[in-house]
């Protein structure tokens, strides 16, 4: 096995959870959570596989998905922000939504044909770099690539400029920032829509990039859901956040390539000679998951920060007493 | 017809509020006040709690939209959809919670919702600008410090700055004082004051007299969301006069209280040390102790360790070092249930997120601390018929004025629900209570019920420790009176009588500002 | 001076909107979750024309392949059973404001630990059903609240978002099954264990057809009965009982409920495991009552996801939780020929949005007035 192989292709299937959690990312820091992402992510990855087949191009394919997903997630945005609903179950119902929406419109998909798919390539001389050329910068997705843009991006956007400042404020005091004239339900209302778009982009970047093809409810295979633990792994910070995510891609693909080999650190392939082993791989992404939130749970605890202040709260303005 | 609203007097007004109604579900906080405050004065709005100031503030500031009535600033009418547009006006309020977002710096938190930065924040340039500003006003404070790390009075002149930063010419300040000691309150007064001196104006609530008598040119007065005085120069009121228009009757505090007869020792509180919820200390080796058949009150300015006492007290917190035995049984570090079950009740401050359930019922509410045992329950199972018989006759015992007990407790009002709260912790014949702020933001008939009430716990032989803000409650109602300063009992008084004795309230005042007794004694010797 | 300038505004109607200060009937909830399920039938319809479909065909059919006659509603009934089960274990960790959304994965695992009796074999084949049945009832359960402890101890030690762990937990259960049905209990290679003997099974009302002859083909099994009084015994222990009292004053209000003196973290675990159990009954009275063998599909089809809906839509309430677990059974009974196929758990999710949105009419009023005050 070569790992290097295995870590690019781990870094192009972690692309799918970073788009999705830097969404969701910038959802929570607004105060909102979104436990719909799974649902997003299907509506994404199915729009944009079944535009891309109605037109044969994949770019209108990545508009559609992130329009659509977007346009979904303002559902969730009304129910929470304006009608004051619980978070949780709202985006829980978000997800039955999305699940549903996307395997309806997504009907006979999955027997459609091949596709043309975004384009892959290398970056010149940074190939160059030993292991990390390879890994990072060699025959990958534009998307990847994109990705790698989006994680300083949203780094210095929420730590170092105006919009950003505000979004911090709204999603720790926003009271406060309504006193100062900011739009607070409109930020908010906003922060969903990115995230929504950012989920539907995660599917796009399955359904046309990491792994093309309609596959129903497997074509995500609840990444959504991991992507909103690596949040919570990631302290609402975007670095980490993409630590996380490219670890997870990585073992993800770690998990499909183990069973492919005859010999395996110069002993006989476990996985390989009994199939129904690779079940207990399949556990692993999830359980990694469970370990993944424990440690962050306990590392907020023990340092004292934590989600968004108002994360999870309705703002109702001009209440009595506030 | 505007010259009419500016041509009265030779200063011209900055601010006319004209006829203002504000109206909450069930309240009619504002009927048709008027208000108008003049350029470069200090204009103090005085009232009880409860009595609308803040909202009409908060209408003058756009946080609140009047539903009739109109506001003119330097003459022109103005609609103020929100705070934005107030402070487009020049006018700006310091809310008495603070709105700073605590994980933000000083100049990130003064930067919000401004135009300039644009994009780009450049923190560094604005931190200079932040510094500059101070300086000018004489509100010092480290423009790169996070909001958290700041104390009380650190973040009340952040806010000050906030609204100075954005060129505001009228300040109004909600209840300024409430968080801070004496000496801060003199600092503050120095800043109000330079303000002026620059062409400001400043409006001042509170409900204390001797602070807008000393701080304020003129004085208005609301009582339930009526005005009672406007415009009254402080200088020729007196304070007996304001304190009838604020309260409507002569304030006479004459609560009837036998001699105390102090049996022994039911709680002792010894050298406890506690940390807040931020994690730094709160309480820094307090000790005290409670007598059955007395009141005991603890003093102190806001924030100074008394919420963590009743907290570890109760059992609520846990403690650092130290203990607190009840009866001679450890109680601290325990969890609540130890205490519940050896005759401890606790009237948290909290009352709507601590003391009640808001979505069950009265009955569910008054069940909270004896469901455990019959004739609640039996063998593990709920004796509902048992249960609402004893709601309704509470309800009736203590004036819960409600159609019926199956009301969820959120529907209440706060006199009612302090009447369900002190009813389940009275009905269960406490052997000790602690009671913290047990009427604040009731209305005059609803607090006499309540310290009634204590009293009464008193004569019925209980120990009951009472942590309160408001001294005059204190001293009417306590036998001895603990002051805390920072985590720390400066020192403790007797309260003889129930006479309010001018020496006592001075020594109480200094012990409160940070003055150990020991020190006020001895320079007390020095001085005769 | 006259009144110049004033925020009243001009409308033929003033709509305002305001809390609530007292209680609205008890006939309001029941009414307005009713409007929320027609409007969410309406928007349905909407999308599944939009989708091509026939709106009025679907639900004409939904209608008439669940409750058409004495044999549909029978067979609504056996696929209510599981959701029964399963929204109860919602129910009751919900009502804690514990967001179990693991109820699928105790599910599938109180299958499997009944099927563990069968399959190893704890016991005999030729074992009486009456010792059969509750023997496979408590390794249901049993299997179930160790699914539901796992997260209950995470949520109470580490304070791990219970959300996410739950439904990591459901994917673990699948792959989990898997590996028994595909590894050491397959039959002749298939992705499925042998059938279950006789005694295994939960009695069926067909089996009464010699006395009665009316009850021929009704596949109807004890399993409803479990489910009906599992949903009394929780209705006692929630409104009935000191540990519901504490559930109920936890849910509602965590401080207060430490201000009582109750232990959070203990309860946490508990009920978390009760849930469990319940979830596991579920999946215990599927796999002995109809797949009679154990297997992934038909197990792993939604019923816990399906109980989040069923239980929200109740209100919590284990007594209303049978009569909306029969809709939603008839939805599934009938979804199963409806093309899309997506088309049924499109509408499950209309139908939880229209809910959870419909609630702002409980807590607010919408006054519309004519003209200016």
């Amino acid at each position: 096995m070569d790992f290097t192989i295995i870590l690019q292709a781990g870094i192009a299937s972690g692309t799918v959870l970073l788009f999705a959690t830097i969404g969701e990312l910038f959802a929570e820091r607004s105060g909102v959570m979104n436990l719909g992402v799974e649902g997003m992510m299907l509506i994404g990855a199915m729009s944009a596989f079944s535009t891309t087949i109605a037109t044969g191009n994949p770019w209108l394919g990545v508009i559609v998905a992130m329009l659509f997903a977007g346009l979904i997630s303002q559902i969730h945005a009304f129910i929470v922000i304006t009608l004051q609903a619980d978070q949780v179950v709202s985006g829980l119902s978000l997800t039955f939504l999305g699940v549903g929406i996307s395997l309806v419109l997504g009907e006979g998909l999955s027997k459609a044909g091949t596709v043309s798919l975004l384009p892959n390539f290398s970056i010149p001389l940074l190939t160059l770099i030993p292991i990390i050329g390879k890994i990072f910068f060699t025959n990958q997705s534009i998307l990847v690539y994109f990705g790698y843009l989006l994680v300083p991006l949203s780094w210095y956007y929420i730590n170092r400029t105006r919009p950003g400042l505000h979004l911090r404020a709204v999603g720790e005091y926003p009271s406060a920032t309504d006193a100062l004239g900011i739009n607070v339900f409109r930020m908010r209302y906003f922060y969903v829509f990115v995230g929504g778009m950012l989920a539907g982009l995660a599917g796009a970047t399955i359904s046309l990039a990491v792994s093309p093809g309609w596959f129903s409810e497997l074509t995500t295979g609840g990444q959504g859901w991991i992507a909103i633990g690596l949040v919570i792994f990631a302290q609402w910070d975007p670095i980490r956040a993409a630590v996380g995510a490219y670890a997870f891609g990585a073992l993800r693909r770690l998990i499909l390539d183990i069973q492919g080999p005859l010999v395996l650190f110069g002993l006989a392939n476990p996985f390989y000679y009994n199939p129904y082993l690779g079940f207990f791989l399949q556990m692993l992404p999830y359980l990694f998951t469970v370990v993944v939130l424990v440690i962050g749970s306990r590392e907020a605890m023990r340092k004292r920060i934590g989600a968004p202040a108002a994360l999870g709260n309705p703002y109702i303005r001009g209440e009595r007493g506030k | 017809m505007t010259e009419q609203s500016s041509s009265k007097s030779e200063v011209p007004l900055i601010v006319e509020m004209r006829g203002i109604v504000k109206r909450f579900p069930g309240v009619l906080a504002n009927d048709h006040v008027d208000f108008k405050l003049l350029h470069g004065e200090i204009h103090g709005l005085l009232g009880e709690n409860g009595a609308g100031k803040s909202t009409l503030m908060n209408v003058l500031a756009g946080l609140y939209r009047q539903e009739a009535g109109t506001i003119f600033v330097n003459g022109e009418p103005k609609v103020f959809s929100s705070p934005r547009d107030a402070i487009q006006a020049g006018i700006g309020m310091v809310h008495q919670h603070f709105m700073l977002v605590p994980s933000q710096t000083v100049t990130e938190n003064i930067l919000l919702g401004l135009d300039d930065p644009r994009f780009f924040l450049r923190l560094p340039e604005y931190d200079a600008k932040v510094a500059a500003l101070g300086e000018r006003f004489g509100l010092k404070v480290d423009p790169r410090a996070k909001i958290w790390q700041l104390s009380v009075g650190e973040q009340q002149r952040v806010e000050i700055l906030k609204m100075l930063y954005r060129g505001v010419d009228v300040l109004i300040m909600d209840e300024p004082t409430a968080v801070l000691a004496p000496q801060e309150i003199e600092g503050l007064f120095v800043t109000l004051r330079a303000m002026i001196a620059q062409g400001k104006s400043v409006i001042f609530i509170s409900h204390k007299l001797q602070e807008v008598s000393a701080i304020a040119d003129r004085v208005s007065v609301l009582r339930r969301g009526v005005c009672t005085a406007s415009g009254v120069p402080s200088k020729g009121v007196s304070r007996q006069e304001l304190a009838r228009l604020m309260v409507g009757r002569e304030v006479v505090f004459s609560i009837d209280k036998k001699p105390s007869n102090p049996q022994g020792v039911v709680l002792e509180v010894n050298d406890i040390y506690a940390e807040n919820d931020k994690g730094l200390p709160a309480l820094r080796g307090v000790s005290l102790n409670v007598r059955a058949g007395e009141i005991v009150g603890v003093a102190g300015v806001a924030g100074n360790g008394q919420s963590e006492i009743s907290q570890v007290i109760s059992g609520m917190r846990q403690c650092k070092q130290g203990q607190v035995l009840l009866n001679g049984d450890k109680v601290s570090n325990r969890n609540t249930l130890f205490g519940i079950q050896h005759g401890m009740a606790y009237v948290p401050e909290d009352r709507t997120h601590v003391g009640s359930a808001p979505n069950l019922s009265i009955t569910d509410n008054v069940i909270m601390k004896n469901y455990r045992k019959p004739p609640i329950s039996h063998n593990g199972l709920l004796d509902m018929k048992a249960a609402t018989r004893l709601a309704n006759e509470l309800k009736t015992a203590y004036d819960i004025i409600v159609p019926s007990v199956s009301t969820p407790v959120r529907l209440l009002s706060g006199g009612n629900l302090q009447r369900v709260i002190l009813a389940r912790e009275i009905s269960g014949l406490p052997a000790f209570m602690v009671a913290v702020q047990p009427t604040r933001g009731l209305d005059v008939g609803a607090i006499e019920g309540v310290q009634r009430l204590l009293l009464a716990q008193r004569e019925a032989g209980a120990a009951v420790l009472l942590i309160s803000e408001e001294l005059e409650e204190l001293l009417s109602l306590s036998d001895r009176i603990y002051v805390i300063y920072e985590g720390k009992i400066m020192g403790e008084v007797k309260v003889e009588g129930g006479e309010t004795d001018e020496g006592l309230v001075d020594v109480i005042g200094q012990m409160m500002t940070g003055t150990p007794l020991d020190q006020i004694q001895k320079e007390g010797a020095v001085a005769q | 001076m006259t009144e110049s300038t004033t925020v009243k505004q001009k409308m033929p109607f003033r709509i305002r909107i305001e809390p609530r200060l007292s209680e609205p009937p008890a006939w309001y909830p029941a009414l307005v979750s009713f409007g929320a399920l027609i409007v969410a039938l309406v928007l349905g319809g909407i999308l599944i024309t939009l989708s091509g479909g026939d709106a009025l065909r679907s639900y004409q059919h939904i209608a008439k392949a669940s409750f058409g006659d004495i044999g549909v509603i029978s067979d609504t009934i056996v696929k209510a059973t599981p959701i029964i089960l399963a929204a109860l274990a919602c129910s009751v960790a919900f009502r804690m404001k514990l967001w179990n959304i693991g109820a699928e994965g105790q599910f599938i695992m109180g299958a499997f630990g009944a099927s563990a009796i069968v399959l190893i074999p704890v016991l005999p084949a030729d074992t009486s059903r009456w010792v059969f049945i509750p023997v496979m009832m408590i390794a249901g359960m049993a299997a179930g609240a160790i699914w539901g402890f796992i997260p209950g101890y995470l949520k109470a030690k580490f304070n791990v978002n219970e959300i996410i762990s739950t439904l990591m937990l459901n994917y673990v259960a699948v792959a989990w099954v898997n590996f028994w049905i595909f590894g050491v209990w397959t039959e002749g290679g298939f992705q499925m264990s042998p059938k279950f003997p006789n005694g295994a099974s939960l009695p069926r009302l067909l089996e009464l057809s010699k006395t009665f002859p009316a009850v021929r083909g009704l596949t109807t099994h004890l399993g409803l009965l479990i489910g009906i009084i599992a949903a009394i015994v929780l209705w006692f222990i929630i409104f009935r009982s000191r540990w519901g009292y504490e559930i109920r004053l936890i849910g509602d209000n965590p401080r207060a409920a430490q201000y009582a003196g109750i232990n959070i973290t203990q309860n946490t675990i508990w009920v978390m495991m009760l849930s469990g159990a319940l979830a596991g009954l579920g999946g215990m009275s599927e796999i002995a009552g109809v797949v009679h063998r154990l297997q992934t599909a038909p197990i792993a089809a939604g019923y816990g996801f399906t109980g989040i809906i069923v239980a929200w839509l109740a209100k919590l309430n284990p007594l209303a939780i049978i009569f909306v677990s029969i809709l939603f059974g008839a939805l599934i009974l009938a979804g199963r020929e409806i093309q899309p196929s997506g088309v049924p758990k499109m509408i499950q999710g209309i139908i939880l949005v229209c809910l959870i949105a419909s609630d702002f009419l409980l807590r607010y009023r919408i006054i519309i007035s004519r003209g200016e005050e």
